[in-house]
């Protein structure tokens, strides 16, 4: 009931927020239409760091406890993870070609969430091809752990690869202050996102769970 | 803390002495880096300037090349002969057997990458000598996260199915940062340049070195379970 709820809230939040995205927002000076990207942007990526800070704690968690619950949470959290960092890639590509000129480019950020995405797909992989379910779970709780403290040193590896190569060219202009109304729709899109991440932790965790009764 | 030392000490020793008579995985690693010199030729042409520029992209390449196969070998043997069960069974920390089967893994690589620098050495003409101890250092701790990481992995994906399959998908993103950091260091040592110029991605390797060593110290148990 509550996850239904949960559910009910995320969507009404989602319409907010698209309602926000498009109708309240206001139109960005240099980029047009375009900027509207964003709202989709930043809430995707932010949820999905949420979502792998998730699978950290279900991973840690099953290798402490031995419950096959944190291993479902780990699970529940890594499929919307890898999912809402495709969209990151995905939005931030289809933004890229008219406000950059092209669809990739191997910039610093774009490429450590596209490492990130690898990291996760490698994990859901490894899930899928293990039966055994304390099995799967140990091994995709090692190889989550190692992909979350990996994180920050990818961050850093690949930023300076950058910086050292070739200053910024291509970012462009600093991130000038954000306008009030802009930093309300983004706040508004990243707690829909949010909720609709809970969501699907909880839904995906409930469907494991009879899974694992059914197996078992 | 002898004991502990003793047990990797142990594993290593047991690795050496069955490669010693087995000779399985350093021949066929050695006969690789020299297939991998004539593919590195074929992709890259008879120009020597290009394979200068690419040096040391191809060097690293070479290198995780190697260490994909003979990582995702560590654990096969102990398949055979119940003998993963006696690594299970064995008293004491299981991080010891890890430390072991990592030394092993950075032993094996140290010679493919000794061979792979003399066939560089020989076939295209260049010359390490002078850079010789910075490189050594670049390579110590780039080998030593590769290994790390690798060698845990190694472990997860002995037991499947598809593991020559998924071992490198796991493996590759996961050491992003060592193949970066060792690239651009060795790139830099190569240039001639002092070792401080590459300060930072000595530092950033250590430091992912660290990390991954006490991820697969603290987690290394829960994978030998089998």
């Amino acid at each position: 009931m509550a996850v239904r709820a949960l559910g009910w809230l995320a969507a009404l939040a989602l319409v907010a927020g698209l309602a926000t995205a498009f109708g309240y927002a206001p139109r960005e000076a240099v980029q047009g239409n375009v900027q509207r990207i964003m709202y989709l942007h930043v809430p995707a990526v932010l949820t999905a760091y949420l979502a792998f800070g998730l699978v950290f704690l279900g991973s840690v968690g099953y290798l402490l406890t031995r419950r096959p619950g944190w291993d479902r949470l780990a699970l529940a959290a890594a499929e919307p993870g890898v999912i809402f960092t495709g969209i990151t890639i995905a939005s931030g590509s289809i933004w890229g070609k008219p406000t950059w000129g092209t669809w990739w480019t191997w910039d610093a950020r774009l490429t450590s969430t596209a490492v990130l995405f690898l990291v996760y797909v490698g994990y859901l992989l490894l899930r899928g091809m293990l039966d055994e379910p304390d099995r799967r779970a140990r091994a995709a709780a090692v190889v989550g752990i190692l992909g979350t403290a990996n994180i920050p040193i990818v961050h850093f590896s690949v930023k300076w690869w950058r910086a050292l190569h070739q200053p910024a060219t291509i970012l462009g202009p600093e991130p000038s202050p954000i306008a009030a109304p802009i930093a309300f729709t983004l706040l508004v899109n990243w707690l829909a996102f949010t909720l609709l991440l809970l969501y699907l932790v909880a839904k995906r965790t409930e469907i494991a769970r009879l899974e694992d009764l059914h197996a078992g | 803390m002898s004991a502990y030392l003793r047990r990797a000490w142990i594993v290593v020793w047991k690795d050496v002495l069955s490669e010693r008579r087995s000779k399985e995985s350093l021949n066929a690693l050695v006969f690789f880096s020299i297939l991998l010199l004539f593919v590195f030729q074929f992709a890259l042409g008879p120009e020597r300037a290009r394979v200068e520029t690419a040096l040391p992209g191809l060097l690293w390449l070479g290198f995780i090349l190697a260490g994909l196969l003979a990582f995702g070998r560590t654990f096969l043997v102990e398949r055979e002969n119940d003998c993963w069960e006696g690594l299970v069974l064995s008293p004491g920390d299981k991080s010891a057997i890890y430390l072991g089967k990592l030394a092993g893994n950075v032993l094996l690589m140290a010679v493919v990458e000794a061979v792979l620098l003399l066939l560089f050495t020989v076939f295209f003409g260049l010359d390490f000598t002078g850079v010789l101890p910075a490189l050594c250092l670049v390579l110590a701790l780039g080998t030593l996260g590769l290994a790390a990481v690798g060698t845990l992995f190694g472990a997860i994906t002995a037991q499947l199915r598809a593991r020559e399959l998924l071992f490198p998908v796991l493996l590759l993103p996961a050491v992003v940062p060592i193949l970066l950091g060792s690239v651009s260091a060795t790139q830099s040592v190569i240039l001639g340049q002092p070792l401080a110029e590459a300060a930072a991605w000595l530092k950033l390797l250590a430091a992912a070195d660290l990390v991954y060593l006490v991820v697969g110290v603290l987690t290394f148990e829960f994978v030998l379970e089998g």
